[in-house]
């Protein structure tokens, strides 16, 4: 399914991280999936959260840059293997994957991953099949109080 | 001439500068409309005393009259042009006639001359060779002494130290910057350069310390002579030291140094620090009357030991605006924030951040990061910090990194950014 991922723009100096991490406390915001991408001068923090829209706000708020972008999650079975199958479907069509990350807390026998393609709808029916790409708005996740 | 008693010195500025007045008013219409503007006839400039009198010439105004406004000549008299960067891109054009080069060439001789090269010596030109002066100016003066010049041009430093060993050179011209560089990079490749016929070094084109001198002399093994010049008046061979070392002298003859008050404009006395400014009385092709250079220094009028009777000016203290001179080359703050503005996708928050790593001037440009700018890919972002950088890179004629910063980081003083950090100790 495609869902709404929150980035930030934090530069890589001591203590930018935990910035970021004290506004997302301050407003009881969990986080559901996080990655950090980092160069020399600057990181960007991703992750994915219950209400995407308020927290882009909030940290709009607080001074960041802020982006919000669609990004493709899957699960995959937590057994060896299962992350390369799915990959396998998207590379044989010729998707190109720009990063890839997991998140925090899954049911016991599937994982979940955030995976930004090149070609995010395409990507979701090869992954996800047809009829689940439609759940769009607040269908119910395996974690309780999560939903997407 | 360099020796000439100041009366006589006095008789010869005037006679010139009566001309260079007269000349300027009837074939520059810039020059005619700025005297009309207050009243003022050729006529009325009867000595050096009444130069008081003429307005002043700006950078401004040679972008006013971008490229050929100001030019006192046609331009089929014109053998020569140079130019220096501007603040948006455009150029400052100077053109010189076959008698300026001839003037020129004499000035640089003079500089090389009291920094003690002669016919014998072997000169190597590490500036820039191209539109700066730096090169072709230190090349023509050494020519006109008669010595042997090496046209090395600037880097490459493990060739120019080659050449140094290989041919036997007496003298180094380059920027002061440029000669610890080179002296550490001897270090490196083990030369001891005491081994090295090398006695002396002019170096210019940027402003540099006492504790630099001592710093150079030691590395180098030698004697090391501060020169001053700036292309709008002729490029280097305005001033330069002597065997005392003890302030520029300035190539009266030629040009004709006054200090002012950088805020009031009013002429300040001998010995009082402003704000240089320059005439020159004999140039050709460009004539500069009361060209403001920004330079801070102070003259000196009392005689010098080596007999020369030139005013001296102090070691450049400093500017009276917010130029920057990186590894040679004039920056100024509003250069970078034309570049980002063109880029379109940046806000203009953006801070100069100046620093000497392994004696080498490096430019960081702070840039602060917006929505529209903003990627969750990390791949977009090194893009675009490798574009600005290539843009800056081409508007400033010098490279610098780009740093990507938070919104709102950079600090703001009374609403104002504060656009330059400038940690070179000099």
């Amino acid at each position: 399914m495609i869902i709404q991922q929150i980035s930030v723009f934090v530069e890589n100096r001591p203590g930018t991280l935990a910035e970021v991490l004290g506004v997302l406390k301050e407003h009881e915001i969990n986080l559901r999936a996080m990655s950090v991408a980092d160069t020399a001068d600057f990181g960007i923090l991703r992750m994915v959260v219950n209400d995407p829209e308020k927290v882009e706000r909030i940290l709009r708020g607080a001074g960041y840059a802020v982006k919000s972008t669609p990004v493709l999650t899957m699960t995959v079975d937590d057994t060896p293997g299962g992350l390369l199958t799915q990959i396998e479907k998207m590379s044989t069509a010729g998707i190109n994957v720009e990063y890839l990350y997991a998140f925090a807390a899954t049911s016991a026998n599937a994982a979940r991953v955030v995976i930004k393609v090149d070609n995010l709808e395409r990507a979701d029916r090869i992954v996800n099949g047809e009829t689940l790409s439609t759940g769009v708005g607040k269908e119910k996740s395996d974690v309780p109080g999560f939903y997407w | 001439m360099e020796t000439m008693a100041r009366e006589q010195l006095g008789e010869l500025q005037s006679a010139r500068l009566i001309q260079q007045v007269r000349r300027a008013y009837r074939q520059v219409p810039f020059y005619r409309e700025q005297m009309q503007k207050l009243g003022l006839l050729p006529e009325e400039v009867r000595s050096i005393d009444d130069l008081c009198k003429l307005p002043f010439i700006t950078k401004q105004d040679m972008r006013d009259n971008y490229p050929y406004g100001l030019f006192a000549v046609p331009l089929a008299e014109i053998v020569r042009l140079h130019a220096s960067s501007g603040t948006t891109g455009k150029h400052t054009v100077v053109g010189y006639t076959s008698r300026d080069l001839g003037i020129w060439s004499e000035v640089m001789a003079r500089t090389l001359t009291a920094a003690g090269a002669s016919k014998q010596s072997f000169i190597q030109v590490a500036y820039g060779y191209g539109l700066f002066t730096g090169g072709l100016g230190a090349h023509y003066g050494a020519e006109a002494i008669g010595a042997s010049v090496i046209p090395a041009s600037s880097g490459n430093t493990q060739r120019q130290i080659m050449l140094m060993k290989d041919f036997g050179t007496t003298m180094l011209a380059c920027t002061p910057s440029y000669a610890l560089f080179i002296a550490e990079t001897m270090h490196e490749m083990g030369i001891d350069p005491q081994e090295l016929s090398l006695t002396a070094g002019v170096f210019g084109a940027e402003p540099w310390s006492q504790k630099m001198r001592l710093e150079i002399e030691k590395a180098l093994s030698i004697k090391a002579f501060d020169i001053y010049g700036l292309s709008e008046i002729i490029g280097p061979g305005v001033a330069s030291e002597c065997s005392c070392q003890n302030g520029l002298h300035v190539n009266e003859d030629h040009f004709y140094p006054e200090i002012i008050d950088p805020l009031t404009g009013q002429s300040l006395p001998y010995g009082e620090k402003g704000e240089l400014v320059l005439t020159t009385l004999t140039k050709e092709g460009m004539p500069m009357l009361r060209y403001r250079t920004r330079d801070l220094t102070i003259l000196h009028s009392e005689p010098c030991a080596c007999g020369r009777t030139l005013v001296r000016m102090s070691k450049v203290l400093g500017r009276s605006d917010d130029m920057l001179i990186i590894r040679g080359v004039n920056v100024f703050p509003s250069q970078v924030e034309s570049v980002l503005l063109g880029l379109g996708e940046t806000s203009p928050h953006y801070q100069l951040l100046v620093d000497r790593i392994d004696n080498l001037d490096n430019l960081t440009v702070l840039v602060e990061m917006t929505e529209n700018m903003f990627s969750d890919e990390i791949r977009r972002l090194e893009v675009l910090e490798h574009k600005i950088e290539a843009e800056l890179a081409s508007a400033l004629s010098v490279s610098a990194k780009v740093r990507l910063v938070s919104p709102k980081t950079i600090e703001r003083s009374e609403g104002k950014a504060k656009r330059v950090i400038d940690k070179r100790n000099i």
